[in-house]
């Protein structure tokens, strides 16, 4: 039976990943660890003593920012794999030429990357998941939804980026992107702190973004407590983003490598 | 359908903004044909290529690759070529192999026949000691040797390679152009640029010269030196600053049959003959004693330059 053409493509992203898989899969499970180390348990002693926890739900400070340390990392992932990655494969090792020289179609080749990425950011969530296990957080049934609900945090942030990244003549603007788009939702998304606690403004702000959804989605989930109602808005709003990401990116890869 | 060239092109057209890189050129090449493209810098001759092979959609005109259009059916052409780029796209962090393997599945080769083709294609490269070692600190010429061996994975139809051996030394020149007669001797169609002279006359059995993204000439290398040299060039050195004034002494040779055209090097002048000693004697009939006299045959290179100018073009 024939292979999907843009799974041969993942398969060369598999096969070039095999080099350097070691160090890769060591950070996945370090970077939890330490995480919920310092935040979890560091921080949180503190806060769980200084009994801020009604503002928290009363939970624990590890039970609210495991969850959404996950999504948070579902998104980091998919940002970084995304940018410099997509500029090489044009640009530097002109991987995507090759692909191209084949039976391979243009969508093919950033379908196949886009699902390379969804794969990584599903180790990177598993890894959080196992960690947050270990580290005592009550594993439950619904914890599991969490690494589907990584996987689309992934892709909403994945295919803007990758459409974006094919947009650039060079990478110059990806630090720019990291510094003041990733890293500030990663503050002001809820991760660290309700978002209910910002003013006004920002919270207005911060609820339109896609961390923010992200977060809230894996939060409840693993808490248990997502109605319909606000999974049916995250959701939607993840899938929406991602599809206008998957739309943008197939018409900048197009302009870019079919010249 | 038995009969159809395997590449037809009429008024096919590349532009990139303004700038006509292919400008409306027509040409077809036939099956088992060995068909080149010759030019300067900038004529159009890779944007010519990736237009064949069903990677740069074209501006206007029409084509047909393998009897199909490479706007609707390039997967399936695709699925047929065997491309050379001029610019390497080889994966610097893999081995040998895996370069090979990694584009072999491309075309959904079954991994047990691919890893039997890799170790074929590896000695038909002799790479076959090189195999697993990474590609990033080979040679030029082994990197050029790899692609080659890359773009024969899905055993080709037809053959399509943008500057094959631009960078290879003597020794792996001579090796390519053997393997090449081997896959045209197989039924292979070979489609080829390059900037050596000797090259194309080599392997071409017919060729075009693109100018500014048009043809200016086409046909066999023979055919050419025919129509647009002479059977000989005789080269007449003399000293600094006297080849003007020794060409101003030489213009009778015209006049009696001798010579068909004299060209003025600065530093010396080409008499173009049929009869090369009867020019040289010709020469020394007026006693104008050069430094040295050359007697060659007309060559690809001298029908090149007269087409399309001793000048630089960019
Ligand atoms: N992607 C592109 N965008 C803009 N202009 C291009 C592009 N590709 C080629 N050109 C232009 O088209 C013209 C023809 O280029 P092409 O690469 O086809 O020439 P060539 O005959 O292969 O030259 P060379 O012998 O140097 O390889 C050049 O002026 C080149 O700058
Ligand atoms: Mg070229």
């Amino acid at each position: 039976m024939a292979t999907p053409p843009m799974l041969r493509a993942v398969g060369y992203f598999a096969h070039a990943y095999r080099r350097t898989w070691r160090a890769s899969i060591m950070t996945t499970f370090v970077n939890p660890v330490l995480y919920l180390a310092a935040m979890g348990v560091g921080l949180g002693s503190f806060i769980n003593k200084g009994g801020h926890t009604a503002a928290l739900g009363h939970l624990s400070y590890l039970q609210f920012v495991a969850p959404a340390l996950a999504a948070t990392t579902a998104a980091m992932t998919a940002a970084s794999e995304s940018m410099f990655p997509v500029m090489g494969a044009i640009k530097w090792t002109r991987t995507y030429f090759g692909m191209l020289a084949t039976p391979l179609r243009v969508g093919d080749v950033l379908a196949g990357h886009l699902l390379w990425i969804a794969t990584r950011v599903a180790t990177a969530v598993s890894a959080y998941l196992i960690v947050m296990a270990a580290f005592g957080t009550t594993p439950s049934i619904e914890t599991l939804a969490v690494l589907p609900a990584g996987v689309l945090v992934g892709m909403a942030f994945a295919a803007p980026l990758a459409a974006f990244a094919a947009s650039q003549d060079n990478e110059q603007a990806f630090p720019v992107v990291f510094r003041l788009g990733v890293i500030p939702l990663f503050l002001f998304s809820g991760v660290f702190f309700p978002v209910s606690q910002l003013p006004l403004a920002l919270r207005v702000i911060a609820y339109a973004t896609p961390l923010w959804h992200g977060v809230d989605l894996c939060r409840e989930l693993t808490l248990g407590r997502l109605t319909a109602a606000g999974a049916a808005v995250h959701v939607s709003y993840l899938l929406v983003l991602a599809a206008l990401g998957l739309f943008l990116a197939k018409r900048t890869f197009q302009a870019r490598l079919r010249t | 359908m038995p009969g159809e060239p395997l590449i037809y092109a009429r008024g096919l057209t590349k532009t990139f903004g303004s700038l006509r890189a292919v400008d409306a050129v027509d040409f077809s090449v036939t099956r088992g044909e060995a068909f080149g493209f010759l030019g300067p810098n900038g004529a159009g001759k890779s944007s010519t290529m990736r237009m064949i092979a069903a990677v740069s959609p074209r501006s206007g005109g029409d084509l047909r690759v393998l009897g199909l259009d490479p706007d609707r059916d390039g997967p399936t052409i695709r699925g047929r070529l065997g491309v050379v780029p001029q610019e390497d796209n080889l994966d610097l962090e893999l081995t040998v192999r895996e370069n090979l393997y990694v584009y072999g599945r491309y075309f959904d080769i079954p991994r047990r026949e691919l890893r039997a083709r890799i170790e074929r294609l590896l000695d038909f490269a002799q790479l076959s000691e090189r195999a697993d070692e990474r590609v990033e600190p080979l040679s030029g010429g082994m990197k050029r040797r790899l692609t080659i061996a890359r773009s024969l994975v899905n055993e080709p139809d037809l053959l399509l390679l943008d500057e094959p051996t631009t960078g290879l030394d003597p020794q792996a020149r001579h090796a390519l152009w053997d393997r090449l007669y081997r896959l045209k001797a197989e039924g292979v169609t070979l489609v080829l640029t390059t900037h050596y002279m000797d090259e194309a006359e080599q392997l071409c059995d017919r060729l075009v010269v693109m100018e500014g993204g048009r043809i200016a000439a086409e046909g066999s290398p023979r055919a050419l030196i025919g129509r647009y040299c002479t059977r000989e060039v005789v080269e007449l050195r003399f000293g600094p600053g006297e080849s003007e004034r020794m060409a101003a002494k030489l213009t009778g040779l015209g006049g009696a049959g001798v010579s068909e055209r004299i060209e003025v090097l600065p530093d010396r002048l080409l008499v173009y003959t049929d009869e090369g000693d009867a020019a040289v004697a010709a020469v020394e009939a007026l006693r104008l004693e050069p430094v040295s006299v050359l007697v060659r045959r007309g060559t690809l290179e001298d029908v090149f330059l007269r087409l399309t100018g001793r000048h630089l073009v960019d």
